[in-house]
């Protein structure tokens, strides 16, 4: 059956011939469309870009290079600084990163590598995609009423066994990195998991067939042919994963516990860029707006640096890989 | 826990709702927005207030106090609301001029979360003050116990549960501690979000809502709320010392004793910070009503004075009941005469 949909397409006498001028007229016209489509979407961005950084310029000059590396928030008194929240944003997000990730990439490889009748995986698919369309807000409920005590007895224990380990040095008071972290791994989850899923499928099945024909075993196949084959698309998955965790703002709001402290405690209350600019911004006056859009303009750098970041990592491991 | 999501389901509901309303067919629509502080009262009078009147609606968002200065000051609403009182720089943006209207007051309490829930914990100055500089951080502390005896007090790490987002409640509750803590006006001092004591133990939630349903979920929580908040989710409420070292509880004579003890001046801006009077809950505010008083439409005038004249007969009737201080006789005879000058 699989060498059936293999089979290259029979190619019909009945179309051949040289393009009509409809032809042209569609192939100009979509061309057009594909290319403004381009060029609208990276004159949005400038427009954002430009939008924020003119609103953000007076606080640029007002505060520098000082605003990220200090980590004092004090309306009244004039003084801002983003570092807890550039801390906090990378933090949680990679966490996010890595779990989500993971459970993403694996859950691509069992959905794809035939270890279900297409017909459940169908299923399964279907529901994993349905958790991107939970609205963020009860994201944020559930943390609160349900992870958050579930995670109490496991976050006690371990701070009292393991409570010299930095990462496990404070008791989970509600509210704090390690839920906060959960909630947005399994709010990315969808994101990775689809887009690997999509990634995996686009190897053709000659590679696979090859690998077994090598002799390899199942695992051998997927993990030495297959994910290097698809691992720029899987590497794409990840990369729109993370901006996606950068980004999220509400249900992080309600559970990181906006707290500007630096600490490597995951059960310590932490703030992110995002959850920042969501919670001052209605309230803000003139000079606050100014400040915020600067923090904005900073989560929008880190994005651009993580993905530049990524894009460097990705191409030394494919010429390794080529070179190999 | 089903509860508390259910009132916060609830607040959610209301707000939408209230931003929603149809308008009335060639009725008069009023719309405001601002504090979230007095949001239950304010909804319940407006819902009354426009089924009495045919042909009126009022909507109100409350969206926080800050806001709604802010859509005052850009004309996108036809009133405002806010814990902390226009400053004259802020009405100096709106030509016409704006008039205070103290509407009604309300207590901000101490809400916490014990196991066993102990009721009427009394909390005597010098600690609650301590407990928000990060200085006393177990619930076992001694002078917590000598405060408290027969109180079972568990050996339990204090969570301090703060405002996230810029707050009128939050300008209110360190005005008081300001008023009564040298070093806490000199630390993180006074205003809508300050400075707050760095520690793992002070977690911030969004909304006078986010704040109860964090202390309703966290084990060792203490957070400043508005009354009626604590009293719908079935908070327990500390008693709290005065001035004159009684302690007093809050939802009952507390704060109209608070309110009689200080004089309202002409400008309508009275704070409250640290009542004197023996019986008087130590953290209560008015809050106030915001109008132009130049609304270029006198239809629109004549109808927000009809709606600040009843909320200040039928609404006061409501206040005590949702929870909120009704203002005392003299101040709302005054606030009656200061309505005429919506033009």
């Amino acid at each position: 059956m699989k060498l059936v949909a293999q089979r290259p397409a029979a190619v019909s006498q009945s179309i051949s011939g040289p393009p009509s001028r409809w032809d042209y007229a569609v192939d100009r016209v979509f061309r057009l469309l594909a290319q403004g489509g381009t060029w609208l979407v990276l004159l949005l961005l400038a427009a954002i870009v430009w939008e924020i950084g003119v609103k953000a310029a007076a606080a640029v000059g007002r505060y520098g290079v000082h605003f990220v590396t200090s980590s004092t928030w004090d309306v009244g008194r004039q003084q801002f600084g983003v570092l807890p929240h550039i801390w906090g944003t990378m933090y949680s997000s990679l966490l996010a990163l890595a779990i989500g990730g993971f459970f993403g990439i694996a859950m691509a490889i069992f959905l794809t590598q035939d270890f279900l009748p297409p017909r459940l995986a169908n299923v399964f698919r279907i529901v994993v995609e349905l958790l991107a369309a939970i609205p963020s807000v009860v994201y944020g409920l559930w943390g609160l009423f349900v992870l958050v005590p579930a995670m109490r007895p496991l976050a006690d224990a371990a701070y009292h066994r393991l409570g010299w380990v930095p990462f496990f040095s404070s008791t989970l008071s509600g509210p704090g990195l390690a839920p906060a972290s959960l909630v947005l791994a399994i709010m990315i989850l969808p994101t990775v998991a689809a887009v690997s899923q999509d990634a995996l499928r686009l190897v053709p099945y000659r590679v696979k067939e090859a690998a077994y024909g090598m002799g390899t075993t199942r695992w051998e196949a997927i993990l030495k042919v297959l994910l290097p084959a698809a691992s720029t698309g899987i590497f794409g998955a990840l990369v729109l994963g993370f901006g996606r965790a950068l980004g999220e703002t509400m249900a992080l709001a309600m559970l990181i516990g906006n707290s500007n402290h630096i600490t490597l405690s995951l059960f310590a209350p932490a703030n992110t860029l995002a959850a920042l600019l969501a919670l001052n911004f209605p309230e803000a006056g003139p000079r606050e707006v100014e400040v915020l859009m600067y923090a904005a303009l900073v989560l929008l750098a880190i994005t651009l640096l993580v993905n530049l970041l990524g894009e460097a990592i990705m191409r030394r491991s494919a010429r390794r890989l080529a070179a190999r | 826990m089903k509860r508390s999501l259910s009132v916060l389901a609830l607040l959610a509901l209301g707000v939408f709702t209230s931003s929603s309303a149809a308008p009335a067919q060639d009725g008069l629509r009023l719309t405001g927005s601002g504090a979230t502080f007095p949001f239950p009262l304010y909804s319940a009078w407006f819902k009354s207030f426009s089924q009495k009147h045919k042909g009126m609606t009022v909507d109100y968002q409350g969206k926080g106090s800050g806001a709604g200065i802010q859509d005052l000051i850009n004309h996108t609403v036809d009133f405002a609301a806010s814990d902390a009182a226009m400053t004259d720089e802020q009405i100096a943006k709106v030509p016409g001029g704006v008039q205070l209207l103290p509407m009604t007051a309300g207590e901000i309490v101490l809400g916490y979360n014990l196991p066993g829930s102990p009721k009427n914990l009394k909390l005597p100055r010098d600690v609650y003050t301590s407990i928000f500089l990060g200085k006393t951080t177990k619930w076992s502390d001694p002078k917590l116990k000598a405060a408290n005896p027969g109180v079972n007090l568990p050996d339990l790490d204090i969570t301090v549960v703060r405002r996230a987002d810029s707050s009128g409640t939050t300008y209110v509750f360190t005005n008081h501690l300001a008023g009564v803590s040298e070093e806490w006006a000199k630390g993180p001092g006074v205003g809508t979000t300050v400075n707050w004591p760095k520690s793992d133990k002070f977690v911030a939630s969004p909304k006078n809502d986010g704040v109860t349903a964090t202390i309703r979920q966290t084990p060792g929580a203490i957070g400043y709320i508005e009354y009626a908040f604590a009293k719908f989710a079935k908070i327990d409420m500390a008693l709290l010392q005065n001035k004159a070292g009684q302690f007093v509880a809050a939802g009952g004579d507390g704060g109209p004793a608070a309110l009689a003890s200080v004089q309202m001046p002409p400008n309508l801006r009275a704070w409250v910070p640290d009542p004197e009077a023996a019986k008087a809950y130590p953290i209560a505010t008015y809050t106030w009503m915001l109008f132009y008083k130049d609304n270029k439409d006198p239809k629109k005038a004549a109808a927000l004075r009809e709606l600040v004249d009843y909320c200040l007969t039928d609404g006061q009737k409501l206040s005590a009941q949702m929870g909120y201080i009704p203002l005392p006789e003299n101040v709302a005879a005054v606030v009656r005469k200061s309505a005429a000058a919506i033009q």
